[in-house]
């Protein structure tokens, strides 16, 4: 079983995704991010691959992927950073981004990449189901990679009950219609979304993401999930940080409510 | 020149050839699925086809004529033909769509209306038709395109549309693109994006060239009643996105006396590193929603292209046009930015037609094509230089 499963079958605790775009904020701080995370006690990190034209991404982000590739940062740069990462790093690992850096790396040498440094799934928002089942699917089922699909409130039941079917690991549940780091906080609202989704008796768990910023919205998102992820909100903190390792580890803490 | 067995019109999953789809996140698939589930129905309607062909006459002052011009016809020594969509309502063909789409937007049951532009035309014709149907209306445009196209800002203002300036990337067209798909995405159940060229993600391509083939369909009544043929020998059109061009091409796709004839802005030249040529210099790749031909770098970012004319800079180009160029159905060609200005200023004096600055682009073919003397060519003159005056005083000298 791949590492995703495996951790949500063995935790009852909610689960801490937390997203940092690579290579940012310097270009070599990749490696020291990932293993603070870790430190810190996160269960999953998801790593963003930078691209020039984010459209499913806030100002946040954004900047975060301009910066990074302003620095140089590519995808086989990325790779050469991640070659060892599995040295150190033992929670599960997914890289985010946009379906265009991967088409001109070549599907199937990146997914190869991905199975090399030990990458355990991706999420790519402007790979729609049916372009991946159209093209993708079996090249990344081949290479032992996770697609993470999203659904959001307007996703109908019929299509969430497709997703799920093609889906493995989790289904990331985003909380309300809106690009990341647009709003903050769980409203009333998105909590009966959570419960409605709750109540389908899906096969997969869900992680509930964009809105999520600390502790309070953490805990409420995973009252009707199996967990949370948080991207701009830690984004930001890793644009601000004086002493990055000391900070990121504080944060995941601070989150995970351990002192 | 045609292969037989080659379709230029879209499958039944959203492609030409290799090149469409509907890659596009989540959050938009319920309005793209929508979209895609009931355009056809909805345009096939005989209330819609009434209402779009009533405002197209009346509003927009359709069908536009199509000119013999006469004195470039002698100075290219062949038979030229310029079909006067710039005499559109709102100067250029753009109107064509977004009348289609408004009244697409009140079938799907929304009031709300996001468009980006870039020369600013499809953003006056967006707001436009948002003013003429009481929509509210946000226009979304590139930082730059905003200082470079000033009176169209102050036409769409004057309109009623709020222009939000887009601030990121080259801060043109592409990123404009960018901010209106994230507004859209941030207010879904109440808006429509009315997408101002055959770009995006499927049905938006098809929709669009069905919407701009009302030009091609007068261009063959025309022409038969002037010269008892209803094609001619080339259709010349510039490309954008290449919503004019899709247009002007479409009832002669499957024509193969009808040489497609498309100019891309080569900007300062296609080897110089300042260009928007993008059959010349892309490679298949996904932006906004689609697969395509793409400007990029070797990292699959994309790369921010270079035109004196906002309408043509852009990295991409629709998907059909990708067909079309990779298929060799159509020729392109790389126009500069100093060709078009020569070409702008051509057709001023001897037609006295100021044309835009993309279409300028097209017009400047006619040096490179080798048109025979009896051969027929329709120049689709996409819209009027109003708009384009002040870089025509900078860069023709006019204030001397
Ligand atoms: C007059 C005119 N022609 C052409 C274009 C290019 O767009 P398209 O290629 O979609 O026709 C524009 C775009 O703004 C325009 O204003």
């Amino acid at each position: 079983m791949n590492r995703i499963s495996t951790l949500f079958k063995s935790t009852q605790e909610p689960i801490l995704n937390i997203y940092a775009t690579a290579g940012y904020p310097n270009f070599g701080d990749t490696m020291l991010v990932l293993n603070a995370l870790q430190e810190g006690g996160v269960d999953i990190i998801e790593i963003g691959m930078p691209y020039s034209d984010p459209v499913a991404d806030g100002e946040t982000i954004q900047q975060s992927n301009q910066v990074s590739l302003d620095q140089g940062m590519t995808v086989t740069h990325l790779f050469d950073q991640l070659k060892n990462m599995r040295q150190s790093i033992s929670v599960p690992v997914l890289l985010m981004g946009y379906i265009n850096p991967v088409l001109q790396f070549g599907v199937e040498r990146f997914c190869q990449k991905c199975q090399e440094v030990g990458v355990d799934g991706l999420i790519l928002p402007d790979l729609p189901l049916a372009e991946y089942q159209l093209s993708y699917q079996s090249i990344f089922e081949q290479y032992g990679l996770l697609n993470i699909f999203l659904i959001t409130p307007q996703t109908s039941d019929e299509r969430i009950k497709q997703i799920d079917a093609v889906s493995e690991g989790f289904i990331y549940m985003v909380s309300s219609a809106s690009t990341t780091g647009a709003k903050t906080g769980i409203s009333s609202d998105q909590e009966a979304y959570f419960k409605r989704i709750d109540n389908m008796n899906l096969k997969n768990p869900r992680l509930v993401g964009f809105g999520i910023s600390d502790r309070e919205s953490f805990i409420k998102a995973s009252n009707g999930a199996s967990g949370a992820i948080i991207g701009s909100a830690f984004v930001k903190l890793l644009g601000n940080a004086k002493n990055l390792r000391e900070e990121i580890v504080g944060f995941v803490k601070s989150i995970k409510g351990l002192k | 020149m045609i292969d037989a067995g080659i379709s230029f019109h879209v499958s039944e999953k959203g492609y030409y050839g290799d090149f469409g789809g509907a890659f596009i996140p989540e959050m938009l698939y319920p309005n793209v699925e929508e979209l895609r589930l009931h355009y056809l129905e909805y345009m096939m309607e005989p209330s819609f086809q009434k209402e779009f062909h009533f405002l197209l006459k009346d509003f927009v002052g359709r069908p536009t004529p199509l000119f013999k011009a006469e004195r470039l016809s002698a100075k290219y020594n062949t038979q030229i033909y310029l079909k006067r969509e710039d005499l559109c309502h709102t100067g250029a063909h753009k109107v064509n769509n977004t009348i289609g789409q408004i009244l697409m937007a009140k079938r799907l049951g929304k009031h709300k209306i996001v468009a980006e532009t870039g020369a600013g035309q499809h953003g006056v014709a967006t707001a436009t038709v948002c003013a003429l149907m009481g929509m509210e209306c946000i226009i979304y445009m590139g930082a730059i395109d905003i200082d470079r196209q000033a009176p169209n800002v102050a036409r769409m203002k004057m309109l009623g549309a709020s222009v939000v300036a887009a601030q990121s990337g080259s801060k043109t067209l592409k990123d404009a693109t960018n901010e209106a798909m994230r507004h859209w995405i941030n207010h879904p159940v109440d808006t429509h994006y009315i997408i101002g060229s055959v770009v995006g993600p499927h049905p938006y391509p098809d929709m669009v060239a069905k919407f701009q083939s009302v030009i091609s369909e007068e261009i063959k009544w025309q022409l038969q009643e002037k010269e008892g043929r209803d094609y001619p020998d080339y259709i010349l059109a510039c490309v954008g996105g290449g919503s004019n061009a899709a247009g002007a091409f479409y009832h002669y796709l499957d024509e193969p006396r009808t040489a497609l004839i498309a100019a891309e802005a080569a900007g300062q030249g296609i080897s110089t590193g300042h260009s928007a040529a993008t059959t010349f210099l892309g490679k298949p790749g996904v932006l906004h929603g689609s697969k395509s031909l793409l400007m990029q770098t070797e990292d699959g970012q994309v790369i921010e292209p270079y035109s004196i004319s906002a309408g043509l800079d852009y990295p991409g180009i629709g998907p059909l046009h990708a067909h079309l160029a990779t298929s060799g159905r159509a020729k392109f060609f790389d126009i500069t930015d100093d060709e078009a200005l020569d070409a702008a200023l051509e057709c001023s004096m001897l037609e006295g037609i100021i044309p835009a600055l993309e279409t300028a682009h097209a017009l400047a073919v006619f040096g490179k094509l080798g048109a025979k003397p009896d051969e027929i060519s329709v120049v689709n003159l996409s819209g009027r230089g109003d708009k384009d005056l002040a870089t025509y005083q900078e860069k023709l000298k006019l204030n001397q």
